[in-house]
Formats: structure tokens, C-alpha cells, sequence
């Protein structure tokens, strides 16, 4: 008889389960790799540690210098 | 690290849209598909002033809340990207955006709207950095190549700086104090500085 009541309530919570409302998010963002991760090692470019994260800052910030024409060409007075 | 940012030097920007061409070439971006461009002000107008635009990784991005998919995310360098396999190609982001940035690939005779696609600051998506998934999608991560966006990078005047946005203040800050402001209102002066200045230009050399 208790076993009975027991699959009865299991029985009745698997169904009411069933109808309970899904997640209305489309779908779950994928988590994305860290930049500092590295990539494809054939187009890395050189000067830096894949995977160490103040390596690839530093790297960022010295080829962000390059964009600077102030330290590329002496400035003449 | 601050947020990565782009800035246009409208003075010397001489709409050569070589920034336009990198870009479609590093990323084989499709046909109709433009993820940056060049915009003149009074074209044709001695005075004229163009900069190059695309996305501008806004830090309260309007087309992240308007998206009725939730598909863009912020990496933690500030680049607002998007998952292509979320988007449904509704076109929200489009009205949304004050710089036009998401673009939309059409395809056969009726205009059919695909899956939005912009500038990803050569960032990649949320595939493996480096993947062919992901190269198929958005294009190369230069970024994780250790790299600054293309675009920028080959700027042959310099016009445009991509990166930290702290770092390319400073430049651009370093610059614009430099070359001063004077009598000319536009020209190799303004956006170059002065001949005899502090900066001699290429043309008084010997």
C-alpha cells in the first residue's frame, strides 16, 4: 500500500514537472576564450607569452606604439 | 587594461578607405557587406572632413539592449561582440545603433536578411580563438594573435588609432598638442604641424 502511494506521488510529480514552463532565453551565450589565450600559432605574432595575461597586455600596449609616429621619428626642434 | 577603443583624427583622414579594404580583406567579409566605412562631411568642399567609422564597442551599447535575443556580449577588454548562432537576423540592433554598424548580408534576387554581421574589433566571436569556426563567422581574432585591429594598424596617415583607450588618448592627445592650432583651418599644417615647429614635416627636410 505505501509503495504504491509512493509511485503514486512519484508518478504525479513527473507529470506536473512536465508541464512546468521552460526558459524563455533563446539560447545560452557561449563562454568566449580570453584573448591572452593565444591562437592559431602560425599568425601569433612574436614578442609575447601565449596564455600569460600581463605578456599580452604588454604586447597590446608596445604595439599600440606603433601607431604613434612621435616615437617611431625623432622629433627635430 | 582599459577598454579598447577606436578614434578617428578627422584632420588627417584623407579618405583613402584603405581602412575599409584591410578590413574586408583580413575577414573575407561577403559582398554588400561593409563593416567599416568612410563618411566625408561637405564633400567637395575645400574644408571637407572625413573620418572612418564602425563599430564603436560603445560601453552602454543600445544594440545589446534592444536585442530581443539577448545574442551581444562585452568581453572584459570592453569589445561588444555577438553569437551569429543566437542572432535572428531581426534588424532591432540596426535601428539601434547611431553609427549604422550592424550589417546585414543579402542574398539572392528578393534581398533575403541574414545574420548580422559588424565590426568585432578583429576580436572573433565565441568559437575557439583561431578556429576555422570561427575565422567562417566573424573573421581573424587579431587580438588574440596578439595584434590590433587592421584597420587601424595599416592606416597609412595614422588617422585612425585602435586600441587601449587610455593608450590611444595619449597619442592623440600627444598629437593634437603638438602640431597646435593656427592660422590655417585645415591642411598639412593643422594635421601635421607647422613647418619650422616643433615637428618639421617631411617637406622641409632636405
Amino acid at each position: 500500500m505505501k509503495t504504491a502511494h509512493t509511485l503514486t506521488l512519484v508518478a504525479a510529480a513527473l507529470l506536473l514537472g512536465a508541464c512546468a514552463e521552460k526558459a524563455q532565453t533563446a539560447a545560452t551565450l557561449k563562454s568566449d576564450d580570453k584573448p591572452w589565450a593565444g591562437a592559431r600559432a602560425d599568425f601569433v605574432a612574436q614578442g609575447w607569452q601565449v596564455g600569460d595575461k600581463t605578456s599580452w597586455e604588454q604586447q597590446l600596449r608596445k604595439r599600440s606604439q606603433g601607431q604613434n609616429e612621435y616615437s617611431r621619428t625623432p622629433i627635430t626642434p | 587594461m582599459a577598454r579598447m577603443k577606436f578614434i578617428c583624427d578627422s584632420e588627417r583622414c584623407i579618405e583613402c578607405n584603405g581602412c575599409v579594404t584591410a578590413c574586408k580583406a583580413e575577414h573575407d567579409v561577403p559582398w554588400g557587406v561593409n563593416r567599416r566605412r568612410v563618411v566625408t562631411l561637405n564633400d567637395g568642399v575645400p574644408g571637407e572632413k572625413s573620418i572612418s567609422v564602425a563599430c564603436m564597442h560603445c560601453s552602454d551599447a543600445p544594440c545589446m539592449a534592444v536585442c530581443p535575443v539577448d545574442c551581444f556580449y562585452r568581453t572584459d577588454e570592453g569589445v561588444v561582440l555577438h553569437d551569429k548562432d543566437i542572432c535572428i537576423g531581426c534588424g532591432y540592433c540596426s535601428y539601434a545603433c547611431p553609427f549604422g554598424a550592424p550589417q546585414f548580408p543579402t542574398n539572392g534576387a528578393f534581398g533575403l536578411r541574414g545574420k548580422m554581421d559588424k565590426c568585432t574589433f578583429c576580436a572573433g566571436g565565441p568559437e575557439a580563438n583561431g578556429s576555422d569556426a570561427e575565422y567562417e563567422k566573424y573573421g581573424r581574432n587579431r587580438l588574440a594573435e596578439g595584434k590590433l585591429p587592421a584597420c587601424a594598424e595599416m592606416c597609412s596617415t595614422k588617422a585612425l588609432l585602435g586600441g587601449d583607450g587610455d593608450v590611444v588618448a595619449d597619442i592623440f592627445r600627444n598629437r593634437v598638442l603638438t602640431r597646435g592650432k593656427g592660422s590655417e583651418v585645415w591642411g598639412w599644417g593643422t594635421a601635421y604641424g607647422k613647418p619650422g615647429g616643433s615637428v618639421q614635416s617631411p617637406a622641409t627636410k632636405s
